[in-house]
């Protein structure tokens, strides 16, 4: 297996008022290809940091951050963007879904940051809904789907531009138990049958356990918990 | 073409989540409908008094008045310097092949307004029989032309329109006499349609202005003869005159009196366009921030903030084009032909329609879409500075 993430010596400070904060100071992380990790930790451990920085959506004060060789962490926003349109699916824990568009619209969206034509975009949709197996709600709204569905739909939306990557921010934290752990099977057969990279935020020990590794985090310091 | 892409899918589902804040949007539409319909009004009557000013003149019928003299209520004009103007370049000859010159004289009489049931001034012209020919728009309509030497009177149907009590057939008291309406004259667009028009002698013994008149209208054999005939009136100095074009006599006067109503109009249509102003930000920003979370996620997804802002900003302009339509409607509808007086120059009514052309329509859509643009920016810009980080935050 080769690295498909990793962070070397990444060091990270908010300011908050005149105080600064240090979250990272020389954080090393090496995720593989074809790896689904779970990330633990309490609240203030740098879960949601580390999150924004493996997304692309926040960036180190130093150190590097490689993704499949591509050096990012001195991308500007734009770049950024750019590389999170190719390269990564978000999940979120509230699903974020645009109410006013359909299933399908919903899954369009990453397809229109791409050069597809509209046929190949549709195409493309009806994989990534079939394989979360909902092709039949395609016409429907969020609203007028259950909680577990609109997750599924944001997976085929995550999925639906073909990323290595896919990033997870407490998939299940809206969710009952028995539709959580069909959200989580969904996810370790994106993993197992596909090949997606995948790396997981929860506060769920049950949920961690669909993971194939969980690395506990507290004070920024990684402890791995290998199951 | 991912640009275009993603922007137009933003502004899709911003135009279609209009309807998720109905109230305020509408509240925005109305307002600047309310905008349009009150500048609209202001310039159609700017516009319709202007267009009524400027159809009175003829470009080969010069207007004399004393020279110094602004308007005919102040004008003194002799029985011999109408004799002298008629021996000008370019006269044209009447049907009795004497020069085609009308001396007139006018007197300011109170009629009652029909839609304030008050008194206002309106004019009693004195024509002779050339005063018809100098106004070839002018047309009897209903009963005949006043028969000379007598106390019968002709009245404009602008004034049959706004005042009450000039009915065909009706006698009328003006001073110590009384005057018999036996005929309506149309004269359509012009400020004379607000004329009652009697005969010019009469007028003179009747309220004792001897033999003198305060205009003459001098008819010329074409519009290229008015600079000569205009220079002869200045250079001959038995006159002490002054002539000038009708058409260039009216336009000076729709200039003054139009561009009052004008004035009155713009300040109060950017006043109430700035109060919508504020209604427009305020449902802007709510906009964006009921969607906050929506931006982000598109952010987080690789969407650009130009794509936001430009989708905040079309929002904001398919708000105001709404209002816009709204109000041109309400305009067009209640106010477009509506007619209306006011004081003209010499302090009498003059009688118009409420016009509503394309030059003034987008005169007042523009201020519209500029509401929609200045409403439209810093919400836009705030939704376009919305990080990516937010929606990940647990």
């Amino acid at each position: 297996m080769s690295a498909l993430i990793q962070l070397k010596n990444v060091k990270k400070t908010y300011k908050r008022g005149k105080e600064s904060i240090t979250i990272f100071d020389g954080l090393n992380l090496t995720i593989e290809q074809g790896d689904f990790v779970a990330i633990m930790g309490p609240s203030g451990s740098g879960k949601t940091t580390l999150l924004n920085l493996l997304g692309g959506t926040d960036r180190s004060d130093s150190g590097e951050i490689n993704f499949d060789g591509e050096r990012i962490d001195g991308y500007n926003e734009g770049q950024l963007a750019g590389w999170r349109a190719r390269s990564v699916g978000f999940i979120f824990q509230f699903y974020n879904l645009m109410p006013v568009l359909n299933a399908a619209q919903n899954v369009e969206l990453p397809l229109m940051l791409t050069k597809l034509s509209a046929g190949k975009r549709r195409a493309n949709v009806e994989t990534a809904l079939k394989i979360v197996g909902l092709w039949d709600r395609a016409k429907h709204r969020p609203k007028e789907l259950s909680g577990g569905q609109q997750q599924r739909v944001a997976i085929a939306r995550a999925i639906v531009s073909d990323p290595k990557f896919l990033l997870c921010d407490e998939p299940t934290g809206d969710l009952d138990r028995n539709t959580a752990n069909d959200i989580l099977g969904t996810l370790q057969q994106l993993n197992q049958e596909m090949g997606k990279t995948i790396v997981m935020v929860t506060h769920d020990p049950e949920a961690a356990r669909f993971a194939k590794r969980t690395l506990h985090l507290d004070k920024g310091v990684f402890a791995e918990v290998t199951q | 073409m991912s640009l275009l892409n993603q922007t137009g899918s933003v502004i899709a589902m911003n135009v279609r989540s209009i309807p998720q804040r109905l109230w305020m949007s509408l509240a925005t539409v109305g307002s600047i409908a309310l905008v349009v319909a009150v500048l609209l009004g202001f310039l159609a009557l700017a516009n319709g008094f202007n267009q009524t000013l400027k159809g009175s003149g003829a470009p080969d019928v010069a207007i004399a008045l004393r020279d110094g003299s602004a308007a005919e209520l102040n004008s003194v004009i002799s029985r011999e310097q109408i004799d002298l103007l008629g021996q000008g370049p370019g006269v044209r000859a009447g049907p009795d092949g004497r020069p085609l010159i009308s001396a007139e004289l006018v007197l300011i009489v109170d009629g009652i307004k029909k839609s304030t049931d008050t008194k206002a001034n309106m004019p009693l012209r004195g024509i002779g029989s050339n005063g018809l020919l100098v106004r070839p728009q002018a047309k009897i309509t209903q009963g005949r032309m006043f028969t000379p030497g007598s106390n019968e009177i002709v009245v404009g149907a602008g004034l049959l329109r706004e005042f009450s009590g000039f009915e065909l057939g009706k006698t009328l008291r003006f001073g110590a006499q009384t005057w018999k309406v036996v005929g309506v004259f149309e004269a359509p667009g012009t400020v004379f349609e607000s004329e009652l028009w009697a005969d010019a002698p009469v007028i003179q013994s009747l309220f004792k202005r001897g033999s003198t008149f305060q205009t003459a209208r001098v008819g010329l054999t074409s519009p290229a003869a008015m600079p000569a005939f205009v220079k002869y009136v200045k250079d001959e100095q038995r006159l002490q005159l002054k002539a000038q074009s009708e058409q260039t006599y009216f336009a000076d006067q729709a200039e003054r009196s139009g561009l009052l109503i004008k004035y009155f109009g713009w300040p109060l249509g950017i006043i109430m366009a700035i109060g919508a102003l504020a209604g427009a930000l305020n449902t802007m920003y709510a906009s964006v921030s009921s969607r906050a979370a929506e931006i982000a996620t598109l952010r987080v997804i690789g969407f650009s903030g130009f794509s936001a802002f430009v989708g905040t900003m079309v929002e904001a302009l398919v708000l105001s084009a709404l209002g816009a339509l709204v109000g041109v409607a309400i305009c067009s509808v209640g106010f477009n032909g509506l007619s209306a007086s006011t004081l003209g120059a010499g302090f009498t009514q003059v009688a118009f329609r409420l016009q509503i052309g394309p030059d003034i329509i987008s005169q007042a859509v523009t201020l519209a879409l500029i509401i929609g643009l200045i409403g439209g920016i810093f919400p836009g810009l705030r939704a376009s500075r919305q990080r990516p980080l937010l929606a990940l935050a647990t």
